[in-house]
């Protein structure tokens, strides 16, 4: 089990590493230091640790780091970090939909996906979209809400 | 951490056939992994091999071939759910791929793999039962194409051999006067296994007599079932709330059902015979 050095290039940073076949692009963003990719369930169940793979929202635990050679991946802190948030985080730091916070870069991921392909979505599509990331503060609501008011705030 | 394995990477179709006959039995293909990682981690599988195949040019598209409709074997769910063909001639599939898992999950996943993994719940089988899909698998020696009905074998057991890798799911485009529904019952609406999944697809042509009926059932038995016996009594007859009736009685006979986590044998027989009811009611009656 040979180390293989491949490419990333992560929020727009491009990074050369070594990496064994086995180890996940989950394990290789957490170790370059990417941590707020989180490890939650490691079966594709939770999300937490969604990424976009080359603009597709995916669990980067299902994903082989061999398998991301050469890929663009954002992460939720690529998209927006405290001082300039992305509309989507502040949306949801705003409606109250962040609690424990374990879900919500996954969420962020999600919502960006969503939001990329359909601007107008309805509450429905908004849940469906959703509903690989698991929340067990179980606070749902505020983070459907929050999406919503993105959308709103556009619309206006 | 997953357990230790090499992991080939070829770049294109022929490259990869070899390296699976070189490494058959121990090397398994891997695309989407949704299965595959889990069930390494898991421990239910542990191959010394895998050979990567997501992003093999050759497997990739959906097209329109000589009256079939053709799913490249590296074809995700999320691109069944976004393809124009799809929607157009066989929106029954559709259907099924939104209810897949999750959108994160989507994204991976490929329809081949979800045959090729053989759960009993696979929600790609049932629609493309009623399609009379088939499956092209391709070797270093060549390639055949087995129907879909004759491809499982059990739990997680097909008909493919180890040197062997989906590289299409062939599906005749239906005629237009053929209807088909998609159906699933969970324990939530979205990212759920199914308790019951299935399909029904009628073709009335003119007369009014159903030519041609299929019926399929998931989750229900050892592996995605055609319910034979409920196709029969539909064929040659019109749907009537009592053919229905007698099909969807018969559809709940073929299954044969265990008790889980997520229903019970009985629970899950009554629902197969509810929702093969409901749905061929709904193939003409809801526009």
């Amino acid at each position: 089990m040979q180390p293989k050095l491949i490419t990333l290039t992560i929020n727009g940073r491009t990074h050369q590493v070594a990496l064994k076949p086995n180890v996940t692009l989950l394990h290789a963003l957490r170790d370059l230091g990417y941590t707020d990719v989180k490890n939650g369930c490691e079966k594709g169940d939770c999300g937490a640790c969604a990424v976009l793979l080359n603009g597709r929202a995916v669990n980067s635990c299902l994903v082989l780091a061999w398998q991301a050679d050469g890929a663009e991946i954002t992460t939720a802190a690529g998209l927006g970090t405290v001082d300039r948030p992305h509309p989507i985080q502040e949306a949801l730091a705003d409606s109250g939909g962040v609690q424990c916070g374990f879900c919500i870069p996954g969420i962020v991921v999600s919502a960006k996906a969503l939001l990329d392909r359909n601007p107008n979505p309805t509450e429905e599509e908004i849940r469906e979209a959703i509903s690989g990331n698991l929340c067990r503060c179980t606070g749902y609501t505020l983070i459907v809400e929050g999406i919503r008011r993105i959308i709103e705030s556009k619309n206006q | 951490m997953l357990p230790e394995f090499e992991l080939l990477m070829p770049r294109t179709l022929p490259e990869a056939l070899e390296m699976l006959a070189g490494r058959a039995p121990d090397g398994m293909p891997i695309a989407g992994g949704t299965n595959v990682i889990p069930d390494l981690r898991g421990g239910r599988y542990r191959p010394a091999c895998l050979v990567n195949v997501a992003g093999l040019p050759e497997l990739s598209g959906i097209r329109q071939e000589d009256g079939m409709l053709v799913i490249g074997g590296g074809v995700t769910v999320a691109e069944v759910l976004e393809d124009p063909l799809v929607a157009r001639y066989a929106p029954v599939l559709r259907e099924a791929a939104r209810s897949l898992a999750s959108p994160l999950v989507r994204n991976r996943a490929t329809v081949a793999g979800n045959l090729a993994n053989a759960s009993p719940a696979a929600d790609m089988a049932p629609p493309l039962l009623v399609l009379d899909a088939e499956v092209e698998l391709a070797s270093r020696e060549g390639t055949r194409r087995v129907p879909l009905k004759d491809f499982f074998l059990g739990v997680r057991r097909t008909v493919r051999q180890p040197h062997e890798l989906i590289t299409a799911i062939r599906v005749p485009l239906p005629p237009a006067t053929a209807r088909a529904r998609f159906f699933k019952v969970a324990l939530r609406k979205a990212d759920a296994i199914a308790v019951v999944n299935g399909a029904v697809r009628v073709d009335l042509g003119d007369s009014g007599f159903c030519q041609t009926a299929r019926i399929a059932l998931g989750a229900v038995a050892p592996t995605p079932i055609r319910a034979y016996e409920a196709e029969r009594a539909l064929e040659g007859h019109p749907l009537t709330p009592e053919t229905i009736a007698q099909a969807a009685r018969l559809a709940a006979e073929a299954t044969r059902t265990i008790d889980d986590i997520r229903g019970s044998a009985a629970y899950r027989r009554h629902v197969t015979e509810v929702l093969v009811r409901r749905a061929l009611e709904g193939l003409w009656s809801r526009e």
